[in-house]
């Protein structure tokens, strides 16, 4: 099984991302790309345990939002290393709509973005193949606070510095 | 000015950390090429012609006199003993070895200084005004709103990885000091009809390869929503703007391809959908932020001092310099000091490790101890008496930073070019050189008067050609160094970009035709009263065409 960040632990994923045509096996939980989501949702809602739905990142989660309302999981893809448009997907999810399952990062995805990931409301990532994942959760930590409000409920720092005085 | 809490000084201790780490793991081999060049990028890193080029962030423009000292401290210890301020008000090292920028980052941390995003596809330093909070046709001090602007957009999680840079620039004066229309986002501070505080947003200027005037997308945004409206137009930018073409990756770009008023739709749509309580200031955040920039003690009994006068009658050098490089001040008894580091002999914006150190002591005794850097690569002490004014002037003039040539033809602006920009496609600084030979003559270039002459070593625009009176653009042909001229481009009030004069001239014929180019105005003006600007806007390309492509002159016949 992959090993996935979840939290602040390295885990093996209870989740299983189907290939094009496979069927899921009964009782797994599953995640299938938003096409197939649309094309077959009654047959893999009958079949899986669970579904999850896989986003491009050039989807407008603002409109699509109906269609993945309550789906326990949701991943968002990073095709390239500097493709930064799933972060505003995620927040969008995550502060606009609410999202409330498991939200992850899938993709070209290094130790280096993790922080950030973390804080547009990512709580899974998993990183590229052969990235060191203890490293990953060390980046994690990389700073202690930040300046904006985001999805992981800091409040923005001017707002925090009302409070200081 | 503002001053670090535990927040800020986190922040900036953790970002040393993280590049040090960064920077261990690429030299170990454990970071590619590739991955850390987009870190690297975001501590301001480039890998340069001939060595690493460090960019250092200086919000908004504005230095206290023990950063500079620090800046001097950096030129000497890990560089070639001298710096270089860029049109963004920024300072550039241009020697720096890799291994030690770390150990330069944490030197920086020490005074509030650090070179965070001051590249890469993310939100760049904020620019405002040289003259924030002493010009006379200021409505407000724009210092507070920037850095209110700065922190929100530093480390923003959601806008670390756009299609492309992005630049904010402010201003809150009647004559925009800022360049604000060649910023992907220039905000004016203005006063509504009811007298309430807002931002006027312009969207999608940008200079390069393809130079736009920004577009006006909201009259008035309230003051409360600064950073919420901010954070829509990011938005929509981060989720559309194109990232298959790094040469259509601006804002502008999508602002053009999807039209102003469908942007704006877009804009507005987004903004309308936000949360908007998380981010909206309050009246006490914006007093706390004014707080950091109160005006300093001004002495009342500085006006009326009557020695300016005195001493530019007693001394006809002085008077030139006065002339050119003092700006009036909101306080009677006070001017704002142009420091010129447009010298002839070094290259526009340079400065030296020794001129920095004097230049802090300068501050600390005449200035409040600050200092402040302009987009036109000069820097400025702006809170002088008029009783130190003189005295000051001979301090300059002994470091040779009191040329008497700010807004003349030799205030040039001018990127690194081919002497040290690996993407360059000509040389700028011997072009300036050359232009200074020419004009050294102080008389000619004070009767020539106000011409803004801007140079860049290739497209990307860095030296802001499309927006100078006279703009000089390096290009390459057949692997050797030529020069496109475009005239009439200005990024003031009346914000323009500049026309080609014609075919590209060469290395030797370069300054040749700047020189005919102010001929042809001086025998075109109506008047001294009319500058290079409004006569060109007036008589048109024709004539200044015809001079620069004379029959008769040699090398353009050979060419
Ligand atoms: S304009 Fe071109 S040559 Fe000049 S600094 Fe910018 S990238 Fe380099």
């Amino acid at each position: 099984m992959n090993r996935i960040i979840r939290g602040d632990a390295v885990v093996a994923d209870d989740w299983r991302t189907l290939a094009d045509d496979a069927q899921p096996a009964a009782g797994a939980k599953v995640i299938v790309p938003l096409q197939r989501w649309r094309e077959q949702r009654a047959t893999l809602l009958a079949a899986a345990a669970a579904v999850g739905v896989r986003i491009p990142n050039t989807e407008d989660v603002d409109t699509l939002w109906p269609e993945i309302a309550g789906r326990p999981l949701l991943a968002l893809e990073w095709p390239k290393y500097g493709d930064g448009r799933a972060h505003s997907q995620a927040q969008i999810l995550r502060r606009r709509f609410g999202f409330k399952g498991e939200l992850r990062a899938v993709g070209e995805i290094g130790r280096d973005l993790v922080f950030h990931l973390r804080r547009c409301g990512f709580d899974v990532i998993v990183p590229r193949a052969g990235e060191n994942l203890a490293g990953c959760l060390q980046a994690l930590q990389d700073f202690s606070t930040a300046y904006q409000p985001a999805a992981d409920g800091i409040a923005a720092v001017f707002a925090r510095r009302r409070r200081a005085v | 000015m503002y001053r670090y809490d535990e927040i800020d000084q986190a922040l900036v201790n953790q970002r040393v950390a993280q590049f040090r780490d960064q920077t261990r793991r690429y030299l170990a081999g454990q970071l590619s090429d590739e991955d850390f060049r987009g870190l690297r990028l975001r501590n301001g890193l480039y890998i340069q012609r001939f060595a690493p080029m460090l960019r250092i962030s200086i919000p908004y423009g504005l230095l206290a006199s023990r950063q500079l000292r620090m800046l001097a401290h950096v030129a000497r210890t890990y560089d070639k003993g001298y710096g270089h301020f860029s049109t963004r008000q920024n300072i550039q090292f241009n020697w720096p070895k890799l291994e030690q920028v770390p150990d330069i980052l944490a030197e920086l941390a020490t005074v509030q200084m650090h070179s965070i995003q001051t590249s890469g596809n993310c939100i760049r330093n904020i620019t405002t005004d040289h003259l924030a909070g002493v010009a006379r046709d200021e409505l407000i001090d724009p210092r507070p709103y920037c850095e209110l602007t700065r922190q929100w957009a530093t480390f923003h999680p959601e806008f670390n990885w756009l299609p492309r840079k992005f630049k904010f620039a402010f201003s809150s004066s009647t004559s925009d000091r800022a360049a604000t229309r060649v910023h992907d986002i220039g905000v004016h501070i203005v006063r509504n009809a009811a007298g309430e505080l807002g931002y006027t947003f312009y969207v999608g200027g940008g200079l390069g390869r393809m130079p736009m005037i920004g577009h006006q997308i909201n009259a008035f945004v309230p003051e409360s929503e600064l950073l919420n409206y901010s954070e829509a137009i990011l938005r929509v930018y981060n989720r559309l703007g194109r990232r298959d073409n790094i040469h259509r990756a601006r804002i502008k770009v999508l602002v053009k391809e999807t039209g102003v008023d469908a942007f704006r739709e877009l804009v507005e749509t987004e903004y309308a959908r936000l949360d908007k309580a998380p981010l909206r200031l309050l009246p006490e955040d914006l007093e706390r932020m004014r707080a950091h920039f109160v005006p300093p003690p001004y002495d009342a009994a500085a006006a009326g001092d009557g020695s300016l006068a005195k001493m530019t009658a007693a001394d006809p050098r002085f008077a030139s310099w006065a002339r050119r490089n003092l700006h009036p001040h909101r306080v009677p008894g006070y001017h704002a000091v142009f420091v010129s580091l447009k010298a002839n002999g070094m290259a526009p914006g340079d400065v030296t490790a020794e001129q920095m150190d004097a230049l802090a002591d300068l501050a600390d005794r005449y200035s409040f101890g600050e200092a402040r850097s302009t987009h036109d690569q000069n820097l400025v002490l702006a809170d002088v008496a008029e009783r130190d004014v003189y005295a000051l002037w001979q301090e300059l003039s002994a470091l040779d930073l009191a040329t008497p040539n700010i807004g003349l033809i030799t205030d040039m602006i001018c990127c690194p070019g081919l002497d040290f920009c690996s993407l360059a496609n000509a040389g700028s600084i011997g072009v300036a050189q050359d232009i200074f030979d020419l004009f050294e003559d102080l008389d000619y270039q004070h009767d020539v008067g106000p011409i803004k002459i801007k140079m860049s070593g290739c497209m990307n625009g860095c030296g802001h050609h499309s927006v100078g009176h006279i703009g000089i653009l390096g290009v390459d042909k057949h692997g050797q160094e030529w020069y496109q001229v475009t005239l009439g481009g200005s990024a003031e009030n009346d914000a323009a970009l500049g026309d080609r004069s014609g075919r590209a001239l060469a290395r030797d014929e370069i300054a040749g035709a700047v020189q005919r180019i102010v001929e042809t105005y001086l025998e075109q003006r109506l008047s001294e009263d009319e500058n290079f600007l409004q006569c060109y806007r007036r008589v048109g390309m024709a004539p200044f065409k015809e001079r620069i492509y004379a029959k008769g002159d040699a090398a353009a016949e050979a060419a």
